[in-house]
């Protein structure tokens, strides 16, 4: 075969396999939107779930979903910011430092199971809390760790090294400079960071089938006492989310319209994730222009 | 690593010496500096190291509780990894309880061998495409949208494999029985799951290839195909394998996207068509059935610690091949 008839071949791959992959995500979010869009109703959104009957909702769920994602945030960004800062600006070239950049590589490839695993020995059992919100909320923490130590390292390493030595020339001490100068200067990356690992933990399921639980009591969502077990804000409750929702109705439940209550949720879900990450991009892109041009 | 790039300024030195203000050490704002600077320090290097710690109480606990089936149980690791017969619960009067996890284990290895296989060439395409053919529309449109196929929740790919892929199958199976529940099923919801990955990962190690090469390659007269197939991506193969390698690990960590999809029987598969059982969807199932300290329970960790040594395996992997990339 003649070489320009195979280069031109080839760019016909190219060009091929490049569509074929947009081909199926549009497949695939066509598919979620189309089949799930017509589902959704207020009603939908708001009531609770049905045992056995049909015209249930997933309103608890979506909520749970939200609040342990909170849960979750709370606790990965200070941990995973300081993290990051200390890999950033203090962390030599040392063993330590060594040993904590491959158990975040290590953390980060766990497939989800085993983490899950892991909070149903430790946040479940150890602590004797049963499935709550906080067990899933502590071991979606451990899966978003690493990525949040990443994000604010990378963030922190990016702000340019003038600004830094500029406010060490001034006086000011390190932790000062951080906090003053350098995260301030970081910050747009960190949000979008931030923001898309929230956006990766809010479909989680399979870390927390274990941990959070596969039940959703009863709630009064006028309850706003954290320390009633009715109150939805309780952590100490057991919590199903919509990811989670999805998974059970299809493999144990006995409604009679799961094809619904399924294709409504996974479209909720979809919508959701893809509001995360295109508020990222646009939240990113507003914030730096002010930065930079303000 | 990039240490070596921002200058170093010894603060402290710095501080003592030339600093007015903290020089003194002796005012005020000068001691709530010092202190906040060790509370500083301290507090993110505690951060820092109870990621360390996090790692070492996984990989304790699991591996406490993974090898209880060998140390309570007495079964031996060779019945437990190679034996095909499940039954966890048979009474003694049977011939006693059996673990054999050989068949979750084969289901496991074959549905994320066939789903990398599938992947594999099309990522490497895409990521060619985005690096070399069209880095504008590549960087506009691509990019973007292999950012959201990643962000799709796995219980979504489940679901839309569940509702819309197995149905497909069994309709288009031949009607001997399949259910469309199948190790296919299974493998190509795990295909579409892994592309993101491979193809970031590649196209990052292209995108890293030094301009000159590619240059060299066409002012030789090269055509641009040939160039990307014996110089372009050879180059890049260290980051090409990284990426097919951690698609990988995603694709046998996989638990409910999976599950969903293959119907899970306990046999070895005959067939893409027949029903397969991996490890994940094994513990996914059973774990919330069992009793904690049971011999089925036990069986269920020993998967865990399977899944554990197995992403370990992969990690050691990647470092051995950039390694070797690097000496090369």
């Amino acid at each position: 075969m003649n070489n320009r008839l195979a280069d031109r071949l080839a760019t016909v791959m190219f060009w091929a396999g490049a569509l074929l992959v947009l081909l199926i995500l549009g497949f695939l979010l066509g598919y979620i939107l189309i089949h799930g869009l017509k589902d959704i109703s207020w009603h939908f959104l708001t009531s609770p779930p049905q045992n056995m009957l049909a015209g249930g909702g997933i309103g608890p769920q979506i909520f749970n979903s939200f609040y342990l994602l909170l849960l979750a945030m709370l606790i990965t960004v200070p941990v995973g910011l300081l993290a990051g800062i200390y890999l950033a600006e203090y962390a030599s070239q040392s063993r330590v430092t060594e040993s904590i950049r491959l158990c975040i590589e290590t953390l980060s490839s766990l497939p989800s199971i085993v983490v899950g695993l892991f909070g149903l020995l430790i946040f479940v059992n150890m602590t004797g809390w049963g499935y709550t919100l906080m067990s899933g909320a502590l071991a979606l923490a451990v899966i978003n760790l690493p990525l949040m130590v990443r994000v604010s390292e990378e963030a922190i390493r990016s702000v340019p090294p003038e600004l830094r030595e500029a406010s060490l020339a001034l006086g000011a001490a390190r932790w000062q400079t951080m906090w003053r100068v350098i995260i301030p200067s970081a910050f747009p990356g960190l949000l979008t960071g931030g923001i898309i690992a929230a956006g990766r933990v809010f479909g989680e399921a399979a870390a927390l089938l274990y941990t959070s639980g596969m039940s959703s009591p009863p709630l009064n969502f006028a309850d706003f006492n954290p320390f009633s077990h009715l109150s939805p804000l309780n952590p100490f409750r057991p919590a199903e989310t919509l990811a989670v929702h999805i998974w059970k109705i299809n493999s144990e439940s006995l409604i009679p319209d799961v094809r619904r209550v399924a294709d409504g949720s996974a479209a909720v879900l979809v919508l959701v994730v893809l509001i995360f990450n295109l508020s990222a991009r646009w939240l990113g892109r507003v914030i730096h222009r002010r930065m930079t041009a303000a | 690593m990039e240490k070596t790039m921002t200058p170093v300024l010894d603060v402290e030195k710095i501080e003592q010496a030339g600093n007015p203000v903290s020089g003194a050490g002796k005012s005020l704002t000068a001691k709530r500096r010092r202190y906040g600077e060790i509370i500083g320090r301290g507090l993110a290097f505690s951060c820092a190291a109870a990621v360390i710690l996090i790692t070492l109480a996984i990989i304790y606990f699991i591996a406490v509780k993974g090898l209880a089936i060998f140390t309570v149980n007495g079964v031996s690791i060779r019945s437990f990894l190679l034996g095909l017969q499940w039954y966890p619960d048979r009474p003694a009067a049977q011939g006693g309880p059996l673990v054999g996890a050989a068949t979750m284990i084969i289901g496991s290895v074959l549905v994320s061998l066939l789903a990398v296989l599938l992947s594999t060439p099309l990522s490497v395409i895409v990521s060619v495409f985005m690096v070399e053919i069209a880095p504008g529309w590549g960087q506009r449109v691509l990019q973007p949208a292999i950012e959201i196929l990643a962000g799709i929740p796995s219980v979504v790919y489940g679901w839309i494999g569940l509702s819309m892929l197995v149905p497909f199958i069994r309709i288009h199976s031949g009607g001997q029985g399949f259910t469309g529940f199948s190790l296919l099923a299974g493998f190509l919801v795990l295909s579409v799951m892994i592309l993101p990955t491979v193809i970031s990962v590649s196209a990052d190690s292209l995108k890293a290839l030094p301009g000159q090469w590619k240059e060299a390659a066409l002012a030789l007269g090269s055509t641009r195909w040939q160039t990307i197939r014996m110089v372009l991506v050879p180059a890049a193969r260290t980051g090409i394998i990284t990426g097919v390698v951690l698609g990988l690990a995603r694709a046998f960590g996989e638990a409910l996207a999976v599950q969903m999809v293959i119907g899970n029987t306990r046999e070895i598969p005959h067939s893409i068509l027949s029903p397969i059982m991996t490890l994940t969807s094994a513990i996914t199932m059973d774990m919330g059935y069992t009793i904690m300290g049971s011999m089925w329970n036990n069986a269920l960790w020993s998967m865990g610690l399977i899944l554990l040594i197995m992403s370990f395996f992969f990690i050691l992997t990647i470092r051995l091949v950039v390694k070797r990339g690097m000496v090369k």
